[in-house]
């Protein structure tokens, strides 16, 4: 009887019922129907997911005709400014610093200095530039675009607009963004609320 | 005639109650020790990873935001294991000869995923979503712990059903600002206790304990 005990005792800690493991995959779950052994499947070829239909140019490859475009093809306000300072913080900072200029943590650790987004020929880029770089990827660099949303990459570009023109800002303007409170100093030029705000590459 | 019993089986007849009473008593307590141990709970076990992966290192030393590699933690139920280009977009650079890293490279060569092993898992009876949870105030290291400090990834808490409870009667000693959330040196104030319903309400966290929030 003792022994029953024991035996029903470890089989209440140690059993494992049917509930548990259902017959289904979870993610990244093993497979061995496909020759990969992955279960979860590429798209196929030819095929859009819902919500994945990319059919403005300007908004998902940031070119028009081949060419970069100059303008933000989507409305950038104050809380797109910061939520573009957050995902550059995340995802960019790590080899540009956070001011940009390319001193990154991973670069003293020896991955390839980025350029200074002070750089004449990148402060004259078009914004579209940017966002190329981001989604295709240039020299060194990776691209981004499985891991930054669309409209995030756009926000990222704005906020290296506001980080160049934070470099450059006249005393008078530095000095007001200095009086702002923390959270709103690095989205300054934004505040006129205009689509765009004046962050935005001008012709 | 011979007594049956001599006066010693008294002093037999006790103690072999109180042997039955404590190999019960000892057997309950095991199978409790069992159950909440790490033999059935894996709490502080570091499953063997098919690379030395360190978040000590990436995470503290590096500086690397959670969300640089666990990119969908914040949209999805599942805060995904980063591909193998995530990877190669500093291992191309650095370490990039190092046998260290060379599963990542045959990876990468291979197209073959890297088979890493999982550490907190939850029975399929469960239903559990990260974003709702980090969205709504709930920090990285309050379920995972100071994962900046685990040269290998280990579970710190056991994901009981009463350890779930545990914050879900309570959300207020648990939530924290929203801009502290991935904040992995994270100290709660001393004002929690004030703190804690405030943001409560204005995240609008509402205490879930129904059956079928988890169970469903």
């Amino acid at each position: 009887m003792l022994i029953g005990v024991v035996a029903s005792l470890l089989f209440a800690t140690a059993c494992r019922q049917d509930m548990h493991v259902q017959p289904r995959y979870n993610p990244y779950a093993k497979t061995d129907f496909f020759g990969d052994g992955r279960s979860e499947r590429p798209t196929i070829e030819d095929t859009v997911a819902r919500g994945q239909l990319h059919i403005d140019q300007a908004r998902f490859t940031g070119k028009i005709d081949g060419k970069d475009i100059d303008y933000f093809p989507i409305q950038i306000t104050q809380a797109d400014l910061q939520r573009g300072q957050e995902r550059f913080n995340i995802y960019c900072s790590p080899c540009h610093g956070r001011l940009g200029n390319g001193h990154g943590m991973l670069v003293m650790r020896g991955l390839r200095q980025p350029p200074n987004y002070l750089d004449p020929r990148l402060v004259s880029a078009p914004v579209g530039h940017f966002f190329d770089v981001m989604t295709n990827g240039y020299g060194a660099m990776y691209s981004y675009a499985s891991r930054v949303a669309t409209d995030d990459r756009w926000r990222i570009a704005a906020y290296i607009r506001t980080l160049q023109m934070a470099e450059n800002a006249p005393a008078p303007l530095a000095q007001q963004g200095a009086n702002q409170p923390t959270t709103n100093t690095t989205a300054q030029p934004g505040t006129n609320g205009e689509p765009g705000g004046t962050a935005g590459g001008t012709k | 005639m011979a007594q049956l019993f001599r006066p010693s089986s008294n002093v037999i007849a006790k103690l072999s109650i109180a042997f039955v009473l404590l190999l019960a008593g000892s057997l309950l307590a095991f199978a409790y020790i069992m159950d909440r141990g790490p033999w059935i709970t894996s709490v502080q076990v570091a499953p063997e990873q098919p690379i030395y992966f360190s978040h000590k290192h990436h995470v503290k030393d590096d500086g690397i935001d959670c969300r640089y590699c666990h990119t969908t933690v914040e949209n999805s139920s599942f805060a995904n294991i980063p591909p193998t280009e995530t990877c190669m977009t500093c291992h191309s650079q650095i370490w990039s000869n190092a046998t260290a890293t060379q599963p990542i490279r045959d990876s990468w060569s291979s197209g073959k995923s890297i088979e890493w092993q999982r550490v907190h898992k939850l029975p399929d009876f469960v239903y559990f979503n990260h974003s709702i949870h980090v969205n709504k105030g709930i920090g990285c290291s309050s379920c995972h712990g100071k994962v900046d400090e685990m040269p290998w990834v280990y579970k710190v808490a056991t994901l009981n059903m009463n350890w779930c409870l545990n914050c879900h009667r309570d959300p207020a000693k648990f939530i924290r600002p929203k801009s502290e959330v991935f904040n992995v040196d994270y100290v709660y104030p001393a004002n929690q206790a004030e703190l804690g319903p405030q943001l409560v309400k204005e995240y609008h966290v509402q205490s879930l304990t129904d059956c079928v929030t988890c169970h469903r």
